[in-house]
């Protein structure tokens, strides 16, 4: 069903129907998440991708004409960009330890913060205390991430006052 | 905007629950799924309901365009000062265990107050990119 949906996202070239595809893909991929027991994940993809998402790009489409615009060059240099990329991710897939091996980094580490959060933070949700305690410092800079996108989101959309030049 | 009743009444029905939902998963991220950033998605996504059903002009109302702005680094701060807290208390940067008279306890404190820090920035974030976005389609 995932690829069924990123098919019908590339093919459609009506773009609210496109807005519509992603929203659905968002939920189909949060029950991924939700299969491979990652629920704070699936919560993340279904109220960011599905929810906020869609409706940003609806949002959006509001602004510009709803069809999809003829490409104006050749089907080459995309080509070469995404097989590009597709091979570079390949290429980065290939260096992560196998699926479900028993020696993985994860299985190494992970039942010592399983061990250590109760007693230690009085937390039962690992990911929590991983997240907000153990790893704080990460936490942080992904605050000051968001912090930044909406700042930079607001000096480029934020109508500026009517006299133009300065600082705007 | 006189035919929406339905949408009118079903989004004041709703969005209770979805502020609600919101606070739940805010506060019960220690126990269950969720944390700061789903919980401040899930407000943010309840106020953006609200403008989209009646208006950006009442949702501005409610939550004020400055309100927003000022909350979006004010969550930064409250975790910043989580940090420089646990420093002052004789820890390291972000280390909770002296912010209260156990470890545990300070543990709980500290990443109580992280996770609010973390909920103020998202809500605030998601809402003002949507009003930047929302404002200027009314402005064409």
């Amino acid at each position: 069903m995932l690829a069924v949906t990123t098919v019908a996202i590339v093919r459609v070239r009506n773009l609210f129907a496109v807005a519509v595809l992603t929203g659905i893909y968002s939920f189909l991929m949060a029950t991924v998440l939700l299969v491979l027991d990652a629920p704070d994940v699936a919560l993340t993809e279904a109220a960011v991708g599905a929810g906020i998402g869609t409706v940003l790009i609806v949002g959006a489409l509001y602004l510009t004409k709803t069809d999809e615009a003829r490409p104006v060059h050749g089907i080459l240099l995309p080509l070469v960009v995404a097989g590009g990329t597709a091979a570079a991710l390949l290429f980065g897939v290939s260096e992560t330890p196998p699926f479900g091996d028993p020696a993985n980094p994860v299985h190494a580490q992970g039942p010592d913060y399983v061990a250590r959060s109760v007693p230690e933070t009085g937390i039962p949700n690992v990911v929590s205390s991983v997240l907000a305690s153990y790893r704080g410092f990460d936490t942080l800079g992904e605050t000051v991430v968001i912090f930044t996108a909406g700042i930079a989101v607001l000096m480029l959309l934020k109508r500026s006052p009517p006299k133009r030049g300065g600082k705007g | 905007m006189r035919l929406d009743l339905i949408l009118r009444v079903a989004t004041k029905l709703i969005l209770p629950y979805m502020l609600l939902f919101a606070l739940y998963v805010q506060f019960h991220g220690d126990y269950g799924a969720g944390g700061g950033f789903q919980a401040g998605v899930i407000a943010g996504a309840a106020i953006i309901l609200y403008a989209l059903v009646f208006g950006l002009a009442a949702a501005r109302r409610i939550v004020p365009a400055a309100l927003v702005e000022t909350m979006m680094p004010l969550g930064v701060f409250i975790y910043a000062a989580v940090g420089v807290a646990g420093w002052l208390t004789g820890g390291d940067y972000l280390e909770y265990n002296h912010l209260a008279r156990d470890p545990v306890h300070g543990q709980e404190w500290g990443v109580f107050l992280v996770e609010l820090g973390v909920f103020v920035t998202v809500s605030a974030t998601m809402v003002a990119i949507f009003y930047a976005f929302a404002g200027r389609g009314r402005a064409r």
